[in-house]
């Protein structure tokens, strides 16, 4: 457990001296969403209409876009080989870099959504509901995501590759997470999406280190 | 007494085979220096030992225990120090230092840093940033790191690189003073480094072309049974 800590601790202070990174999500959320606007046009109805979705996919970009740096920088610096080489196991300094990358990326996002929502006129009965989906639904994007971020270690344009990758196992997580929304916003109750939601991080928190540890392994040899 | 032994150790990059048939014994307070031209497979084998990389064929054991068979205690005994420094650019010295102890849970951690930055004399690079630092002081920080915590077994890839002729004297001290105390060395260098009679293991030797290790170790008899066979049966 102190080399979850450990790491836990090292990379959250990595992240804030070199702040760039996580500002740069966010700013990148916040410009995609707001493309949207000059593309379907001012007109308050259809933005309501589309707001969970325009969300939803722009926070999934954004958190794609900072996959690369999650084990990139160590492995290029030696330092995954000697993560790897520590005597704590793989699998629990896998979860505290992820645990790092979600408090730093996703959780940012959560905060910035429904700033998001009031630009795109999205009714109040769904700003709730968007926090909770988002809250259940980032932490698993991290975590798929790093499966992606170690199976790229050592490729060219690993960044372009890992969208590849990542991309298409974030559709669940796409799917029940407007799904939510969209359901409050009717007025139905979401809780049948969220417990889905629920279903999807706990599986992913499960299964996900065991495959990234995995990756990290084989990018060694 | 610690025993770290390796026998017809057969190391496979790609398609190429680096060397095949290696073995080794070192019990504790050995030195063993490996030597070989560029691309003889000393960092391959280094790596083999360490349980980065797995051997083609062949095993390595400590105490007649086979390393694969427990990763964390073999990776809680040994230090490794690669080609690169793993030193992180926006964290000082200590800070970088702290996350190698913390990993291996050492007690009196700081304490354990400052020897560490006395002995490698850079007790005054403590504070800055590894950014600031020149490839020498980096390479300092990378071998202080093998100096904290317990290890019974170092695994040295050019530990000399980046250095001044004063600070190979320091990592041969180093080296000495841990044979001492009944650790293990095992290291790689281009430079004399003055440590007292090492096994040398000259890799050379070692590199034997493919197809005769093919044919040695009949591989394609993995391949599971020769259909040839099969039908004259």
């Amino acid at each position: 457990m102190n080399g979850f800590l450990a790491i836990l601790q090292r990379d959250l202070r990595l992240a804030l001296r070199q702040g760039a990174d996580s500002v740069m999500v966010v700013a990148f959320f916040i410009v995609t969403t707001t493309l949207f606007p000059f593309g379907v046009g001012p007109e308050a109805n259809i933005l309501a209409r589309i707001a969970s979705g325009v969300i939803w996919v722009s926070a999934l970009l954004a958190a794609m876009l900072s996959l690369e740096r999650v084990f990139q920088t160590d492995y290029e610096d030696g330092t995954l080989e000697l993560l790897t080489l520590s005597p704590v196991s793989l699998e629990l300094l896998v979860l505290g870099k992820v645990l790092a990358h979600w408090l730093t990326t996703g959780l940012p996002l959560i905060i910035a959504a429904p700033l998001m929502a009031v630009m795109l006129n999205m009714d109040q009965n769904g700003f709730v509901t968007l926090m909770i989906a988002m809250l259940l639904g980032t932490p698993a994007l991290s975590l798929i995501g790093a499966i992606g971020a170690a199976l790229i270690l050592g490729a060219r344009r690993g960044g372009v590759l890992v969208s590849l990758l990542v991309l298409p196992l974030y559709i669940p997580v796409l799917i029940f997470g407007a799904g939510a929304v969209e359901a409050a916003l009717l007025g139905i109750s979401a809780t049948a999406q969220l417990q889905i939601m629920g279903a999807i991080l706990l599986i992913t928190l499960a299964a996900t280190p065991f495959a990234t540890a995995h990756a990290v392994r084989q990018a060694m040899e | 007494m610690a025993n770290f032994s390796g026998s017809d150790l057969t190391c496979l990059r790609g398609e190429r085979l680096v060397f095949g048939g290696v073995s080794f014994a070192a019990q504790s307070g050995d030195a063993i220096m490996l030597r070989g031209r560029n691309g003889a497979g000393k960092s391959s084998l280094l790596r083999v030992m360490a349980g980065l990389l797995s051997p083609r064929s062949g095993q390595i054991c400590w105490d007649d225990e086979n390393i694969a068979d427990d990763r964390i205690a073999h990776q809680a005994r040994l230090q490794y120090l690669g080609h690169q420094d793993a030193v992180k650019p926006v964290l000082s010295v200590r800070d970088n230092l702290r996350l190698w102890g913390q990993l291996r849970g050492v007690k009196n951690l700081e304490q354990e840093i400052d020897t560490a930055l006395d002995v490698l004399d850079i007790h005054h690079l403590s504070r800055v940033s590894g950014r600031y630092l020149s490839s020498g002081q980096k390479r300092r920080t990378a071998l202080a790191r093998i100096l904290i915590g317990q290890s019974d077994l170092w695994l040295l890839d050019e530990p000399t690189v980046g250095l001044d002729r004063e600070s190979c004297g320091e990592v041969s001290r180093m080296i000495a003073d841990f044979r001492s105390s009944g650790g293990i060395v095992i290291y790689s260098t281009h430079i004399d480094l003055e440590v007292d009679n090492p096994v040398i293991l000259d890799l050379d030797k070692f590199a034997i072309p493919m197809v005769e290790w093919l044919m040695e170790h009949s591989e394609f008899d993995d391949l599971g049974p020769d259909p040839a066979q099969e039908a004259a049966q």
